[in-house]
């Protein structure tokens, strides 16, 4: 469980949990520990609200901003949500509000392009907050269902930054548009600092799911079952490679199922 | 922040008593909470029962210092042993009898490898060599657009051709020996270890370009998982040195442990932000007191340095650890600090003061509160707490739009912390 990434506390909570159980005689054999174990990860795990917001009666945009640390997979994220909402048959803009990194503009450009999504960029070095307002009020007066912001990586320990992206999450709304979804992407590889950079991009703009990525690898990704059940933030979705296709929703039994898969 | 090492150990050594040696029980309760901290500063299991199964075998029998008590002496240890870990040779670059020397760049998707190898570029040229890079990274839409403007930025030039990245390598080097470049720098896909045919492919860029120097660029806030992407990259690769990227976080960094100790090779440079002189040496002691949960000093006057002018921060510090630090003194240094970060990281990295913020809730909203208070004070009141007594509590509190109990509260929690900041004066891990 440790080296799933789980952490000490929620181990020795769960382990204890455990124990408790076989005290009072709940669980007799040594095969039965296991199971009973997923099972009771998994039902921590049960009841969360695991889909995408959309508000269709709104008439303006929905706003679906993605935020988190540098290299969690923000841009392909986003670029796999577009291609998913676009099949769905709404009308998707790009709003590209990491104005900092070399070329990222250009990067959600070609995403753009595959997708089929529309896109508002800025100059380089341009104010993230005003990209994105231009973003929602072009997809609005174009009547358009859903703007996807996309935002520059930082570290939860910048204040400077972590304001910066406050302010973004409050100017995407002065627009006519509304944020329904502020989407936290972690890379599965990510360990106990999970915990913090959920809880600091939460404080700063009210996350309501993680995305968790890169769950292809080897890496379980168990930190997100922390952030579950400690800050009761949702995994929506799971990254599961580098293909535009490769997004799937958060299934907690398989996710269970693969801690324990060795 | 989790619970700092020393608040932990505070509580073991409690119930030891102070005997002349250790014993084994001592030891392990104390390995107990050092295996602990460890593990939550995301040091892999395995490589966690192996370091302190050899710190156990030294200091079991021990003789206990009577400097310290036991606790100290077994922390001590096990910082001494991380150093050791984590340091042992550095790595010194040499170059290649036939230029161009190449470096290649290898890594996990988002570790940081194209900026990496900018700052690399960036420091040989400032070694006097003159590098250029070659975009191999044909995957990721815009990653040679990307390298390309790094590239402009410092003055490099960058080669990319389209198509396929073991070619677009191998004609890389025929290029820099076109035009003379010395130094090759050759930055790569992110690629997953488990991911066979772009683990082949990496060994066939390796192979095609021959490098002097095979670098892995690693996230300090990767978990455990780390172990398994060093083993693989190694066994693909040979790595000759590691580059932790990302350390200007609050991640505390185990996995460049795990790594060291998978793979053997030094970490050469340690990369702490986004910009391109963001590069550094790796400072094996600094990690070790910021795996260990020691509260990393030297972090903390760095960062300050970017704030203050260099004695003063010296002097702050100083004035932290001998409690000679005013009320005054704190005023200023709320200015700064809050520059320096969320309060709570800041403060957190100073050994002991984790459990004593965790009273004082200490918020930024509270900073603007403390700061009110504090100006509401006569300079006398600052320099020496004491002093104020019903009716001048009574006076700054009005005057700072807050209540007594505020006031009462600040001048109770400074001066604990001033006394703790005293103790810990004595336990800061030694340059």
């Amino acid at each position: 469980m440790l080296r799933a990434d789980l952490g000490v506390k929620v181990t020795t909570a769960l382990l204890e949990s455990l124990r408790e159980r076989v005290k009072r005689r709940d669980i007799s054999d040594s095969s039965a520990l296991v199971q009973a174990l997923r099972a009771d990860m998994t039902a921590r795990l049960a009841g969360a609200r695991r889909g995408l917001d959309f508000d269709a009666a709104r008439g303006t945009p929905n706003i679906w901003m993605m935020v988190g640390v540098n290299g969690a997979g923000k841009t392909t994220s986003l670029a796999k949500i577009a291609a998913q909402q676009i099949a769905l048959g709404r009308s998707v803009m790009m709003a590209a509000g990491d104005t900092f990194r070399a070329a990222a503009g250009e990067q959600l450009e070609t995403w753009a392009t595959r997708t089929g999504a529309s896109i508002v960029r800025g100059a380089e070095g341009a104010d993230p907050s005003s990209v994105v307002f231009d973003g929602v009020q072009s997809a609005a007066s174009r009547g358009m269902d859903l703007v996807l912001a996309d935002t520059a990586g930082r570290l939860q320990t910048n204040t400077n930054l972590m304001d910066e992206l406050r302010k973004v999450r409050r100017v995407a709304e002065k627009a006519a548009g509304v944020v329904t979804e502020v989407l936290l992407v972690i890379d599965a590889t990510t360990g106990q600092n999970g915990l913090v950079q959920a809880r600091q991009f939460a404080e700063a703009t009210q996350v309501t799911g993680v995305v968790l990525t890169k769950l292809d690898g080897s890496a379980k990704g168990g930190i997100v079952f922390a952030i579950e059940t400690e800050l009761g933030i949702p995994v929506k979705l799971v990254g599961l490679g580098e293909t535009v296709d490769d997004l799937a929703p958060f299934d907690p039994q398989q996710f269970v199922d693969a801690l324990f898969d060795e | 922040m989790f619970e700092s090492l020393s608040d932990r150990l505070g509580a073991v050594v409690g119930k030891l008593r102070n005997r002349g040696r250790l014993s084994e029980a001592d030891v392990d309760e104390i390995l107990g909470e050092i295996r602990t901290a460890l593990l939550e500063a995301d040091v892999n299991v395995t490589v966690v029962r192996n370091v302190l199964a050899r710190i156990r075998e030294k200091s079991v029998g021990e003789a206990i210092s009577k400097a310290l008590d036991p606790a100290q002496q077994v922390v001590k240890t096990v910082h001494a042993e991380l150093i050791a870990l984590l340091g042992g040779e550095t790595l010194k670059i040499t170059y290649a009898s036939q230029p161009p020397t190449v470096v290649l760049m290898a890594g996990l998707q988002g570790s940081g490898k194209t900026t990496s190898a900018a700052k690399l570029a960036a420091w040989f040229k400032k070694q006097g060599r003159q590098p250029m890079l070659v975009g191999a990274d044909l995957q990721r839409p815009a990653a040679v657009e990307q390298l390309k403007v790094l590239g402009a930025q410092i003055g490099v030039p960058v080669f990319s051709a389209p198509g396929d990245p073991v070619e677009t390598a191998r004609l890389g080097l025929e290029e820099a020996r076109r035009v003379g470049r010395n130094v090759l720098i050759v930055d790569t896909a992110g690629r997953l270890a488990i991911d066979e045919e772009m683990m082949q492919q990496v060994r066939q860029i390796s192979d095609a370009v021959q490098p002097r120097y095979t670098f892995l660029v690693v996230d300090a806030m990767t978990g455990q998982d780390a172990v398994t992407v060093a083993e693989a990259f190694n066994t693909t690769l040979a790595i000759d040195g590691v580059i932790l990227s990302k350390l200007d976080g609050d991640a505390r960094g185990g996995a460049a442990l795990s790594v060291k100790e998978v793979i053997g090779k030094p970490i050469a440079f340690a990369a702490t932000g986004e910009k391109i002189d963001a590069f550094e040496q790796f400072h094996p002691d600094r990690m070790a007191g910021r795996i260990l949960g020691m509260g990393d000093m030297l972090t903390l006057i760095e960062q300050a340095e970017q704030v203050f002018e260099k004695d003063e921060a010296e002097k702050a510090a100083k004035k932290l650890a001998t409690g000679k630090f005013t009320l005054d003194d704190f005023l200023e240094q709320l200015q700064q600090l809050k520059k320096m970060g969320p309060l709570q990281n800041v403060l957190g990295m100073l050994p002991g003061v984790g459990a004593q913020l965790k009273d004082a809730e200490v918020s930024d909203d509270q900073v603007r509160r403390t700061e009110a208070i504090i100006r509401s004070m006569t300079l006398e009141e600052r320099e020496d707490p004491s002093i104020i007594n019903g009716s001048r509590r009574t006076r700054i509190a009005k005057g700072s739009g807050t209540q007594v109990q505020d006031v009462n509260r600040l001048v109770k929690q400074f001066a604990e912390m001033q006394k703790m900041m005293k103790r810990f004066g004595g336990r800061l891990p030694s340059r």
